[in-house]
């Protein structure tokens, strides 16, 4: 593995609910090399995704530091946060959040817009999209397409623009058996053929068994790291 | 990009956005109609005072240009007028309103074809009685009439419609001018003169010795009194302080309906205000979704309300040809057009800036 893309130092994050201090991460350490597959699983309010908002440029920590390719975003402006997410980093939901008046090309399309790249993607990106299978659904809007498809579209959104890291929360959250596999090996895929950096929440241990590496949380914290699967070895 | 997402939205609420449409248009029509009438009737006023053919006007002390009232100066005025040089015709009338906007006008038909070159008649002919009325066609449309009906009720009494006129001289309704007077309890008494001289060389001879003679009346050529029928110098600008109001209305109508319907916009999207925010969207990124949004209601708003305007002024013309008349104001569709649009930029203002404040967390969050 190369050198830590990103850093996570002792990392708390408060959230403020009415007039109560709620602590959602208390002291995270994490070190993720470039192009590692990382399942992050652990309960529900265990802090996974508030750990990835924060890597994601969605919400600032409270304290601690993240560095990003050596950059440090924890006291990122808003403006910052927003750069950060437009160039380094792809987010898939549970919910695939694509829009839905927007055709599944067009969704693909706005990402880049919004990155100031008007020019259509690069020749390659028709194999990635090939290797989605969602080269002849471009041009369907979301409601004409299964869950597992517009699973795929975000995800050919997401790393459009070339994200040092796409953040996964829950991608196959939504998903049947046969879809959630499909999603997860396109996953893998993009990982092996294109060393594309992944980082995903998951609740489900054989989906978390697609990463090289699953760290465990709890209450706030990393409380089991380095479980390394063996599709890594 | 923007466009086609602009675009794709106003279509997946296409209610919201022809509603929006509609509302947004129907101020536009609004000021263009009041334009469109106040300019309309005054240059129909001025049309039918240079119909008359008379080269000076004299009107009583204390007369604005478009209202007279009663008929305060002496008939026998005339035949002084007549005595001055350069005088070829001095031709006297006498003016009541029967509404808010329409007038009758007692005339002595011999004095009037001699100036004016007489009306041409649609159907009947001149007077032949004191209870006859000549009208013109708009008049006689508006009220369904025809040469032989009677007009009931006009000044407590029937009267026989001699004649329909074409438009365009003086009045609407005319009657026999002794009647009028006597009617109204002014006889021997006129509302204005009309002079024509003998050459126009010495229109400004006469002018200028008529003012000398009637030093209290408004005495003036007909090109400068027609010119005076404008929108600032009606009632001492009265009707260019109400169009302007109704312009302020047209403001506050834009902005509260784009504002209303961008709010819902706003609410009904921040799912997908928060997955753009997600992709790096930046604040003015959203702020000028929202404002493109509002323009294109905007716009569509001002082509229907211009179009609406036409389809107002067609009623107007099939139902009250008479009494109003809607000018066509090509001049002020982008004066509308531009009072429409600021109102709904400055209506989309704060839920775009709500919107672009939104957290991208909170805004994922919502179902």
């Amino acid at each position: 593995m190369s050198e830590p893309l990103i850093e996570i130092r002792e990392l708390h994050k408060i959230y403020r609910v009415g007039k109560v201090d709620v602590p959602a991460l208390r002291g995270v350490d994490l070190e993720v090399p470039a192009g590692e597959f990382l399942a992050i699983v652990g309960p529900s309010g265990s802090g996974k995704s508030t750990l990835f908002h924060i890597i994601g440029g969605l919400t600032p920590p409270s304290a601690g530091s993240v560095r990003i390719g050596g950059q440090d975003i924890s006291s990122l402006t808003d403006a910052g946060r927003t750069s950060l997410r437009k160039d380094k980093v792809g987010f898939v939901f549970q919910k695939f959040n694509l829009l839905p008046n927007l055709t599944a090309g067009d969704n693909i399309a706005i990402a880049r817009h919004i990155a100031g790249r008007e020019q259509k993607p690069e020749p390659e990106f028709e194999e990635v999209l090939k290797l989605l299978g969602i080269s002849n659904r471009l041009d369907h809007k979301p409601a004409a397409l299964s869950g597992g498809e517009q699973q795929r579209v975000a995800m050919a959104r997401a790393i459009v623009n070339h994200p040092a890291i796409l953040l996964a929360d829950e991608p196959t959250g939504n998903l049947d058996s046969e879809n959630s596999t499909a999603v997860l090996e396109v996953m893998r895929d993009l990982n092996r053929r294109l060393g594309q950096t992944i980082l995903m929440i998951t609740h489900n241990p054989e989906a978390a068994a697609f990463g090289h590496r699953t760290v465990r949380m709890r209450d706030g914290r990393i409380v089991l790291s380095d479980q390394v699967h063996e599709n890594l070895l | 990009m923007i466009a086609k997402l602009v675009l794709e939205n106003l279509k997946h609420k296409p209610m919201r956005s022809l509603l929006s449409v509609f509302l947004i248009a129907v101020p536009v029509t609004l000021i263009l109609c009041l334009v469109g009438l106040s300019h309309g009737m005054l240059e129909d006023s001025a049309r039918r005072m240079r119909g008359i053919g008379a080269d000076i006007i004299v009107r009583p002390p204390g007369t604005s240009v478009l209202t007279l009232s009663g008929a305060p100066i002496p008939e026998k005025m005339l035949s002084v007028l007549q005595q001055q040089s350069h005088v070829a015709l001095a031709v006297g009338m006498m003016v009541h309103p029967i509404t808010s906007v329409t007038y009758v006008t007692g005339l002595d038909l011999h004095s009037f074809n001699q100036i004016s070159g007489g009306f041409k008649y649609l159907e009947g002919g001149p007077f032949r009685g004191p209870d006859d009325a000549i009208i013109d066609q708009y008049y006689a449309r508006q009220n369904r009439l025809h040469a032989g009906d009677r007009i009931n009720g006009m000044l407590n009494r029937s009267w026989h419609v001699s004649g329909v006129v074409e438009s365009g001289k003086l009045t609407r309704v005319a009657v026999p001018i002794r009647t009028l007077q006597d009617l109204t309890g002014n006889t021997g008494k006129i509302s204005q003169l009309f002079i024509k001289a003998d050459a126009p060389a010495n229109i400004p001879t006469v002018l200028a010795e008529l003012k000398q003679l009637l030093p209290d009346y408004n005495i003036y050529t007909m090109e400068e009194f027609t010119s005076l029928f404008t929108v600032d110098t009606v009632q001492g600008g009265a009707l260019r302080n109400f169009i302007d109001v109704m312009i302020a209305i047209g403001v506050v109508i834009g902005f509260a309906v784009v504002l209303l319907s961008m709010y819902m916009a706003v609410l009904q999207r921040t799912r997908e205000i928060g997955i753009l925010k997600a992709l790096g969207a930046s604040r003015w990124f959203i702020l000028k979704i929202i404002l493109a949004e509002a323009a294109v209601l905007g716009i569509g708003g001002a082509i229907v309300g211009i179009a609406l305007s036409f389809a107002a002024r067609a009623l107007i013309q099939a139902l009250y040809p008479a009494s109003l008349t809607q000018a066509v104001t090509p001049e002020w569709w982008p004066i509308a057009a531009g009072i429409s649009l600021v109102g709904v930029l400055l209506g989309a203002l704060y839920p775009g800036l709500s919107a672009a404040r939104l957290d991208p967390i909170e805004a994922l969050a919502y179902e």
